[in-house]
């Protein structure tokens, strides 16, 4: 019996004294003390070193955009480092081309702040902010997509740019699930702004989208951060072509919000896909937008419908449709969201029709 | 204690160096008993890396089998507990390669790239545990097991670093598209193994 005591003691006795001889090292060599960064030479920030510049700046409520939470495989928090981020790490070299590692460009979220730093953000980013939420409401649109609706809280409203997109943040809600956060398009008319609308479709087993369908109940509190990216519609006044497919649908939603907010006369044509009749939605909605826009039109493509869904309009894949609707896209702007197969082989066709190659925007999920 | 058994400590070194030959070419830890597989068939697509990771194996090999010796020696034998070795082993070596990497991190930015990012590689590896459990069965001393742990990690750095020159040059050869990667690979660690019988009799 004695022994017994003795070996789990003599054992217990050295792990933990192992453990505290990584704590207590941790303490001192990690312990960076306090470092100063300075932001486009004007903003200077002082934070406590030994954390990655990514969350060193999230503390400091400045949100670069990052879709894998600091793990190093989205590749999206990158950011200027003019000064002080030491050598470029193996973990960054893929996402960087060559001209990016020589503009000093680097991913925040490997970047260590071991000391003094001096970086570049785009001033955009600086509006970019957490907002708490409420949940509303949510809108079945398929059978496996919904529509979810936040009303904001705490700031009341955010001014976002149709086109652009928030980070909802996917507490524990379970046993076992780290938190996380995703990446969505908003959905909803950016003059409306104290509300959020975002398509989701269920990813099975997504720990983000279980939430959302599963466990979410109106009323709950949401954290959203943003709105985030690049995805606009631009100042002139081509003609676009817009594709989607799945839950792509939500910018181009916001998009003919503002254009009909703004009573654009632009030329756009929407060619929307879904595999059966069943993943198509929002027909209302986009017979109401060419209704009021005068040159929008929505052209609804299916991939393989079935006999007993009647289906009159356009069938085939979407790029199918796009290829049979036009036969020069020279002058045309091209506007893409949704899988990165469907992107690439959307931007082919477009480029095979005439369409130059710097006039097409997309947003890929990854 | 088995820490000078035999003679004096000059003999003890002559026997470390010895031993620690033995362990680079004759008993060559991962050409003859195959430990460490899993990284050298991973990491072995470059000399640079292999080099890398080599060297960190060394670094880790020696200095876990002199501290492992310690704690077997010195807290487990004289509390007959050796049955706990295999529990206090892999605790002494993550908390050492933690350890480390941290002090790495802090001190030589040059050297945590050239091989603090391996060292989470090595926590795991088996040649570590490998070494460290080959010099209680054989009863090393302190002395010759330091030389014994350097010997098993330069043997393995020399197999990795070996295999990554040839998976260079195996680029440019026409494989049958079943056998790429790391079936090659294999079926060179073997060929590599039956070399490396042959230094068999060079020591006694």
């Amino acid at each position: 019996m004695a022994e017994l005591f003795i070996s789990v003691l003599v054992i217990s006795g050295i792990a933990a004294g192992l453990a505290l001889l990584l704590v207590l090292s941790e303490k001192t060599f990690q312990n960076y003390g306090p470092c100063k960064i300075v932001i486009n030479d004007k903003k200077e920030l002082t934070v406590e070193g030994g954390k990655s510049l990514l969350a060193s700046l999230k503390a400091e409520k400045i949100f670069l955009p990052s879709a894998c939470g600091g793990r190093g495989t989205c590749g999206v928090c990158k950011c200027k480092v003019l000064d002080g981020a030491g050598p470029l790490l193996p973990t960054e070299t893929p996402f960087l081309n060559p001209q990016e590692q020589k503009d000093n460009i680097r991913l925040s979220c490997q970047v260590k702040v071991k000391k003094g730093l001096s970086i570049e953000i785009p001033a955009a980013l600086f509006d970019i902010r957490l907002y708490q939420a409420r949940f509303a409401e949510a809108t079945n649109l398929t059978y496996d997509t919904k529509r979810f609706r936040f009303q904001l809280v705490e700031p009341a409203t955010m001014n976002f740019t149709a086109g652009h997109y928030v980070q909802i943040a996917c507490p524990v809600y379970k046993k076992g699930i780290e938190e996380v956060s995703r990446a969505y398009s908003i959905a909803s008319d950016p003059k409306d702004n104290r509300f959020i609308d975002l398509i989701v479709r269920r990813v099975p087993n997504g720990i983000c989208t279980t939430w959302m369908f599963d466990y979410l109940k109106a009323g709950d509190a949401v954290e959203l951060v943003g709105p985030y990216g690049e995805f606009r519609l631009s100042d002139t006044q081509s003609p676009m072509v817009f594709i989607a497919g799945g839950s792509g649908m939500a910018p181009f939603v916001s998009i003919l919000h503002q254009m009909r907010n703004v009573g654009s006369t632009r030329k756009a044509e929407y060619f929307f896909g879904g595999n059966g009749v069943r993943d198509l939605y929002l027909h209302e909605q986009m017979a109401e937008f060419e209704k009021n826009l005068s040159a929008f039109k929505f052209v609804p493509v299916v991939c393989k419908p079935s006999p007993e869904d009647n289906w009159q309009g356009q069938t085939g894949l979407v790029t199918d449709a796009v290829r049979k609707n036009f036969t020069d896209l020279s002058g045309h702007e091209g506007y893409l969201c949704g899988s990165p197969g469907m992107i690439d082989a959307s931007i082919k066709v477009l480029i095979g029709l005439g369409m130059s190659e710097k006039n097409i925007y997309y947003d890929k999920f990854s | 204690m088995i820490l000078f058994p035999s003679g004096s400590i000059s003999s003890e070194v002559w026997l470390a160096v010895v031993t620690c030959f033995a362990a680079v070419f004759t008993q060559n830890i991962l050409l003859s008993y195959f430990l460490g597989m899993c990284s050298f068939v991973a990491v072995s697509k470059e000399i640079k890396t292999a080099v890398g990771l080599g060297a960190a194996v060394v670094l880790v090999m020696t200095c876990t089998t002199v501290l492992n010796w310690m704690a077997y020696w010195w807290v487990l034998v004289p509390l007959k507990l050796e049955f706990y070795q295999f529990i206090l082993f892999i605790i002494i070596i993550a908390a050492f390669v933690q350890f480390l990497e941290m002090v790495l991190d802090r001190y030589s930015p040059s050297l945590y790239l050239a091989l603090g990012i391996f060292l989470p590689l090595i926590t795991v590896n088996c040649a570590i545990l490998g070494a460290v459990l080959w010099m209680v069965i054989r009863g090393y001393s302190l002395i010759v097991s330091t030389g014994f742990g350097f010997g098993c990690g330069v043997g393995w750095m020399m197999a990795i670093v070996a295999m990554a020159g040839i998976r260079q040059r195996l680029d440019e050869s026409k494989i049958p598209a079943g056998l790429r990667g790391p079936a090659i690979t294999l079926i060179i660690a073997g060929i590599m193994a039956l070399a490396f019988v042959g230094f068999t009799g060079v020591l006694q």
